[in-house]
């Protein structure tokens, strides 16, 4: 197609012979971007001048949480371990839940067509909703509190985790899974015993880094009032109570930090 | 016994430690189950959930196809405009702190203060920069596209990290050797290792970042946030329906193209 339109150079050899040059397609990438950053400046009012002006706002509020408020403490403790134990169930679930559901979309397993491109629809749906939409939805079906944000991340953790499960099981020798079923298993029983144990390490992996993710994102569903640190953070801004804020986040790297540091440990060990 | 068997039995056995972390496992689960309480739920909630789904089969036809400034398309093309604004920014800021946390390119001490600094820029929720640039810019999508750029220096500063550390420094002997100089040698030979590799990276978290920019809203920052939340609050399930359902075509559409242009980056 892009040959088509920009023909290739062609070029004469010594011995006669032609060959032909394909044309670069960096120049015109190059103006296809610069396109569409005119327009995204455009669209989004981006000025440089604003940002000149007024950056040092952005760091008037980083200074205000420095020092961050310590007696705050108390009171962060309880809304930071809720959102850790909703991200934990959340992800639990999620990825237990992920296991059949996986199950049903990886096409080498079931022999069902259009059982495997539903599933496959229905999990990349459920991956581009916003957690944080999610969430939202979730507040008004659930009500209010832990149970809304819980909902969100194990909807989330089940797509993502599905997602890769799958991709996981179409990429798996197959052989094995051929012997058992000659022995006379069954699909389920080859699965079990020919499958599982290949994609296991991986689908613990995925988990985990899973799970790291969750705590993050579960910080901020508060916001919305599914539960945990994000509704003190909220008060926290609109009240401009910066140095709990600043508290809060200290809070939440310190957590975030821990967690990744213990996940990455095992998933070391898992591969 | 034969030697198939005793070549099983032989294997080391960590059965002990597989039980301890399935027991851990387990008390995590239970103990996080102690934060449900089902008070909250009402009964109204299933009402409201179908009128959701019915709200999603239904959605309003004139908000998803009028090009005005309230219609969906405009609202996704800002989103867009966003996410790729602030992903080009994050992307330009994010290659020097890469350079500067490789460990083998500067010495440790510094790779390990940029690197606490971007686990720091990460952690932070991308909500929490919005508040914050909306008082340098007010509201509005300005606001979104410096937010975006900052959260994803984070992810793409450590992604590229890895490029970098990764780099086969054999060729660089192997042009010392033949006598290159040093902008040479960055040229042709750290340059095309590096610039596939960063491009695929700087997709996939514009991929991402189209996500963040379309909850940003929430807070006033622009996209499609703010009239989803609007049309929520009011209860009106038509227009939830037509912005939910742009908004997961966009996002589907964009993964699918992104994925494509990675796959034939990576295999060159």
């Amino acid at each position: 197609m892009y040959d088509k339109i920009f023909p290739p150079k062609r070029l004469a050899l010594p011995s006669g012979k032609v060959v032909a040059e394909k044309r670069s397609r960096t120049p015109s990438v190059l103006v296809l971007l610069l396109i569409a950053l005119y327009f995204s400046v455009e669209f989004t009012g981006f000025e440089l001048k604003i940002l000149i002006d007024r950056w040092d706002e952005f760091f008037f509020i980083v200074l205000e949480m420095i020092p961050p408020q310590w007696d705050y403490f108390p009171r962060i403790w309880q809304p930071l371990i809720d959102t850790i134990k909703m991200s934990l169930l959340g992800s639990i679930i999620g990825s237990l839940v992920a296991i059949p559901v996986a199950f049903l979309a990886s096409s080498n397993v079931v022999k069902n067509r259009l059982l495997v491109s539903s599933t496959k629809v229905f999990l990349s749906i459920l991956r581009t909703m916003p957690t944080l939409v999610t969430a939202l939805i979730a507040t008004f079906v659930f009500g209010l509190g832990t149970f809304a944000g819980t909902v969100a991340i194990f909807i989330f953790t089940l797509a993502y985790v599905g997602k890769l499960l799958y991709e996981q099981i179409e990429n798996v020798d197959m052989g094995s899974f051929e012997a058992m079923e000659s022995l006379g298993m069954n699909r389920k029983q080859a699965f079990r015993y020919a499958i599982f144990p290949q994609v296991l390490p991986n689908y613990l992996s995925t988990a985990l880094f899973c799970f790291e993710g969750n705590v993050r994102y579960a910080a901020i569903l508060g916001y919305v009032g599914a539960g945990g640190i994000g509704l003190l953070l909220k008060e926290g801004i609109g009240w401009r109570d910066y140095a709990s804020v600043g508290m809060i986040l200290l809070m939440l790297v310190v957590t975030v930090f821990i967690i990744e540091r213990v996940s990455e440990h095992f998933r070391k060990r898992l591969i | 016994m034969d030697t198939i068997e005793k070549q099983l039995y032989a294997s080391p056995s960590n059965r002990r430690y597989l039980v301890v972390v399935t027991a851990i496992v387990l008390l995590l689960f239970i103990w996080s189950l102690t934060t449900i309480n089902l008070q909250n739920v009402e009964g109204s909630g299933w009402k409201i959930g179908s009128s959701i789904i019915a709200g999603i089969l239904s959605p309003d036809l004139e908000l998803l196809f009028t090009f005005t400034t309230q219609g969906v398309p405009y609202l996704l093309v800002e989103t867009i405009a966003i996410a790729f604004l602030g992903t080009i920014i994050g992307s330009m800021l994010a290659v020097p702190l890469a350079f500067l946390s490789a460990s083998n390119v500067v010495p440790k001490p510094i790779a390990w203060v940029t690197r606490l600094l971007l686990i720091i820029i990460r952690t932070i929720p991308a909500l929490v920069y919005g508040l914050m640039f909306i008082r340098v810019t007010g509201p509005g999508p300005f606001a979104g596209v410096l937010t975006i750029a900052l959260v994803s220096i984070g992810m793409l500063a450590k992604l590229f990290v890895d490029a970098i550390e990764e780099l086969d420094t054999s060729i660089l002997e192997s042009m010392t050797s033949i006598g290159c100089t040093t902008f040479e040698k960055i040229r042709y030979g750290i340059a095309p290792q590096l610039f596939s590799m960063f491009l695929s990276i700087i997709i996939y978290r514009f991929d991402m970042n189209l996500r963040e920019a379309s909850v940003l809203g929430l807070v006033g920052a622009g996209g499609i946030g703010a009239p989803l939340m609007f049309a929520m609050s009011a209860y009106r399930w038509n227009e939830v329906g037509s912005i939910l359902i742009g908004l997961v075509v966009l996002i589907l559409v964009v993964e699918l193209c992104s994925n494509r242009i990675r796959n034939k980056l990576v295999r060159g």
